[in-house]
């Protein structure tokens, strides 16, 4: 759609100067003669100019895209582990490039800012350039609305007996109504030999492209305000046990730079049971898992009162402004080991984390004290064991049918007596000798629920308990829940500017603003009056592909309404 | 009826729709084809059904704007297989709503929980988009290249993707499955018509420029019977403005059920940061149409990186990346 960029008066000051609405002025390209004063003009210039907003978006799309080709510390920390073991050559330079941190890089940072001070300094002139417009009358007219792209003349005889200056000003009065009657905004200039009004709707649509932009800066300082004061993390909790909302009970715990990890709310959460469904064999997507239910009961300090809740997948549980979610489960088998004489020297239901869909389970005893030297036990849970192909042994299906445990056994130092901490879940045997399974020549050990066995060298006794003995209600083996709790305060407003900008870019995008004109000239006598020239024109401010059909659509409203006021002029004509 | 023979009786439905595909685009290839040698040096066709012929003066000619108006217009040539694609366009779709309709019911649940029920569902709107905006704009040129893209995804699909109906996973079990995906699906067929207008738009702009030099071929013959490259800029940026919403919209209710079902509203999945890239595209497309020295082929060119990127992101993305929007079905 072309425009008319002869009439300086028709673009927006408030614009960039290379908008595609703006006149181009060729003016002072910065040369050697600019003072600081006249750089620092010139570079903000360059800065809110619509083609460095382009450039700066077209890098934002660009500098996202390695985050999603490697590892993200920030989304899988494993997998840069794994990237720097199977890549120690360019692994370095890579994370010196902040490839494995992308969103939080400089670079990537660089961008998004700048665009946001583009963005900021682009929109400040137009919000006072809009204010503005909204109070002004809609401009004079054109003299010479035939260099508009979208114009229309009609001809209009005037009978001889009439006033010819009343008769034009009635004729754009009808025009007037009929746009203000189509929310226009109107403004009559008569005078010179001619009557026009003056009409602009749509307002709207600058409105709503500026709600949009400040809706989009209200996005970004809500994350980053609120990156601060939020907090995740996850606990792993076995049915029947307690979690209290201290730091020193979470498994991991990431907090915002200002969030007081000594004055979490200090509720205790029970995971009294835990349910999940799995599809029958031989239906499709047998083994498939679902209607995940974790059964938890809150109780706050100093309140006889407790809470009842289910977490449940895609369904997190307010409290205080904490939300729970349920992130994953397994099985915590119970194990007991006694030393030779009989003493229990550890007993545990320890969370076995999954490994496949059919819930091979992988878990780690150890047993620091108590035995003759440090024992660790590397342990495999099958719900339900069947032996692969390959003979080795894997759970074929995910419920407790042929449940069993076997254990390789480890001994000498764990690793923690000089105070490292060490994750559960792992277990180091670089100080240790492995006294069962592999090549030592001694058979793993393999228990069912309710079994026991011996120890290497007589040190002992470990058995897999089945706590259905105590409760015949429940399983043999119990379950975990592995919950998430949160706080993140700047969501809601996150959401309350997404939503403002997704308002504000409907209205940007599809609400047509434009400027029509009426103009009605007398121009030459004519047989029994005066013919008078009527034109019809429309300007678009933004695209507006309806416009040529909106002006002949005035017009044609325009001549019905004067036919019908003039019932006995019977010389309108249309020729021109 | 047995819900198992249902999704056999949907199969049927949708192999017959692939079918009929193949014929309407080897009509639609062929309706180019008349066109290519049409002898006579036919005026670009108004493509907006039902413009007004110019009856009182109108003394600006045809500079711009989206329905240039047909100058007495003698006789509006017959693309009969241009018809014929079409007519076979629409039997194709009824088999694909039936197949669709059948796979929806013997699942229960919305018909796009997987990565073949993804691309049953995308590739059905992005042809009931097609056959409803030929009822206002003749664009019956793009059938080759919709229907030629239809039929490789939607048979792909069902040969690569196919899967046993299963029973929803948890994390899917949610109201914004049938808000959030379809929202998205719609975008994609909106980028994809944008896509088609916008690669002829740079067939005919160089054609436009070529013309008038003589002795110099100027592209395949057919543009000629096309609207001007202008007219078909504005129809594109219509199309992916609509889309633009709808994805805007895909993106805020994505990140809503995340935080619901992953405890965040927004992590840099490699699908989240796909969908932002495009979204990030996009705005750059709307951008650059208001851009001096941007608007016409550049912006074109945008749309074009634009719907790669959404096909990329359906597919490479869902089938080779790692990420949490693991919902594909397949192992």
């Amino acid at each position: 759609m072309s425009r008319s960029r002869s009439e300086p008066t028709l673009s927006d000051p408030a614009r960039p100067s290379d908008h595609f609405d703006q006149v181009e002025d060729g003016a002072s390209p910065a040369g050697p003669s600019l003072g600081p004063l006249g750089w620092a003009r010139w570079i903000w210039r360059q800065l809110t100019s619509m083609r460095t907003a382009l450039v700066l978006l077209l890098l934002l799309a660009l500098g996202a895209v390695p985050g999603s080709l490697f590892p993200q510390r920030s989304a899988d920390p494993n997998g840069v582990v794994q990237y720097f073991r199977n890549r120690p050559d360019i692994a370095p330079v890579m994370d010196a490039l902040q490839l494995f941190d992308v969103y939080s890089s400089v670079w990537f940072s660089a961008i998004y800012l700048l665009l946001f001070v583009s963005l900021i300094g682009c929109i400040i002139p137009r919000i006072r350039h809009h204010l503005k417009a909204m109070r002004t009358r809609p401009p004079r007219t054109p003299a010479r609305l035939e260099r508009l792209d979208h114009h229309l003349v009609e001809q209009f005889v005037v009978p001889a007996d009439a006033d010819r200056s009343e008769e034009l000003s009635r004729i754009i009065g009808v025009a007037e109504q009929q746009l203000r009657g189509s929310l226009y905004r109107v403004q009559r200039y008569d005078g010179r030999g001619a009557w026009s009004v003056s009409a602009e709707r749509g307002y709207l649509r600058e409105t709503g492209n500026l709600v949009f932009h400040a809706a989009l800066v209200g996005v970004l300082v809500s994350v980053l305000a609120a990156s601060g004061f939020t907090y995740t993390g996850q606990r792993v909790v076995v049915e029947g046990t307690t979690f209290v909302n201290t730091l020193s009970d979470y498994s991991s715990f990431n907090p915002g730079r200002f969030v007081d990890t000594a004055a979490l709310q200090p509720y205790s959460l029970t995971l009294d049971s835990f349910d999940v469904t799995y599809e029958m064999p031989g239906s499709p997507g047998a083994g498939q898992a679902g209607n995940f239910a974790a059964h938890v009961t809150i109780r706050e300090p100093g309140q006889t009162t407790e809470r009842s809740e289910t977490v449940r997948v895609n369904g997190p549980v307010s409290f205080g402004g904490e939300r729970i979610y349920l992130l994953g489960n397994g099985y915590a088998p119970t194990i007991t080991v006694r030393d030779a004489e009989g003493a229990v020297v550890y007993q545990e239901s320890q969370p076995f984390l999954p490994q496949d869909s059919m819930m091979t389970s992988l878990g780690i005893i150890k047993v620091p004290d108590g035995l003759p030297e440090q024992v660790g036990l590397v342990g495999f849970f099958y719900p339900t064991r069947g032996v692969l192909d390959t003979g080795a042994s894997a759970s074929v299906y995910p419920a407790l049918v042929n449940p069993i445990v076997t254990f390789n056994v480890f001994a000498g130092s764990l690793g923690i007596d000089d105070g490292t901490p060490r994750s559960v879940y792992t277990l180091d045997t670089s100080g240790m000798t492995q006294l069962t399974g592999a090549d030592t020549g001694v058979a793993g050990i393999e228990l069912r629920p309710g079994e026991s066995a011996e120890l290497p060298n007589g040190w002992g006794t470990v058995t897999f308990e089945d706590i259905s003995d105590n409760d015949a209600a429940s399983e043999p083996v119990r379950r975990f829940a592995s919950l998430q709790i949160q706080r993140d305060s700047g969501a809601p407003w996150v959401l309350l500017f997404a939503a403002l900008a997704t308002a504000g870019l409907i209205t940007g995008l599809l609400v047509p603003r434009r400027r029509i004109w009426v103009k009605a000239i007398a121009t030459d006598p004519y047989p029994g009056g005066l013919l008078a020239r009527i034109e019809y024109a429309g300007l678009a401010r933004g695209e507006d592909p309806q416009l040529a059909s909106v002006v002949q659509r005035i017009r044609d409203d325009h001549l019905a309404a004067l036919a019908t006021e003039l019932p006995n002029d019977a010389a309108k004509e249309n020729t021109p | 009826m047995n819900m198992a023979a249902l999704d056999s009786w949907s199969l049927l439905a949708v192999w017959t729709a692939i079918t009929v595909y193949v014929i309407a685009f080897a009509a639609y290839s062929a309706d180019l084809a008349q066109r290519s040698v049409r002898k006579e040096r036919t005026t670009p066709q108004p493509i907006l059904v039902g413009a007004a012929a110019g009856e009182s003066s109108h003394d600006t000619g045809t500079q711009g704007g989206a329905n240039v108006e047909g100058e007495e217009e003698p006789r509006q040539p017959r693309f009969v297989w241009g018809r014929v694609g079409t007519s076979l366009t629409m039997l194709g779709f009824v088999f694909h709503l039936a197949g669709t309709l059948m796979r929806g019911i013997a699942s229960g649940r919305v018909p796009w929980a997987n990565m073949y029920e993804f691309a049953l569902t995308g590739t059905l709107l992005i042809v009931a988009l097609y056959l409803l905006v030929l009822l206002r704009y003749d664009l019956r040129f793009l059938g080759a290249f919709i229907i030629g893209m239809v039929t490789l995804l939607f048979g792909g699909a069902t040969i690569a993707f196919y899967v046993e109906i299963t029973p929803l996973m948890d994390p899917l079990k949610s109201v914004w499955l049938v808000v959030h995906v379809f929202v998205a699906s719609l975008a994609t067929a909106l980028f994809a018509l944008s896509c088609g207008l916008s690669i002829v738009q740079l067939l005919q702009t160089r054609h436009e420029r070529v013309t008038g030099e003589p002795g110099r071929s100027a592209g395949p013959g057919f543009l000629r019977t096309l609207p001007r490259a202008d007219t078909l800029e504005s129809l594109a940026y219509r199309f992916a403005i609509v889309g633009f919403i709808f994805w805007t919209f895909t993106l805020i209710a994505g990140a809503i059920w995340a935080n619901e079902s992953w405890g965040r509203y927004w992590g840099f999945d490699t699908k989240e940061v796909w969908t932002f890239v495009i979204w990030v595209l996009y705005a750059g497309y709307i951008h650059a149409r208001a851009t001096r020295g941007w608007r016409g082929t550049r912006s074109a060119w945008l749309s074009i990186i634009g719907f790669s990127a959404v096909l990329f992101n359906f597919t490479i993305v869902n089938l080779f990346f790692k990420g949490l929007h693991a919902y594909s079905g397949l192992s």
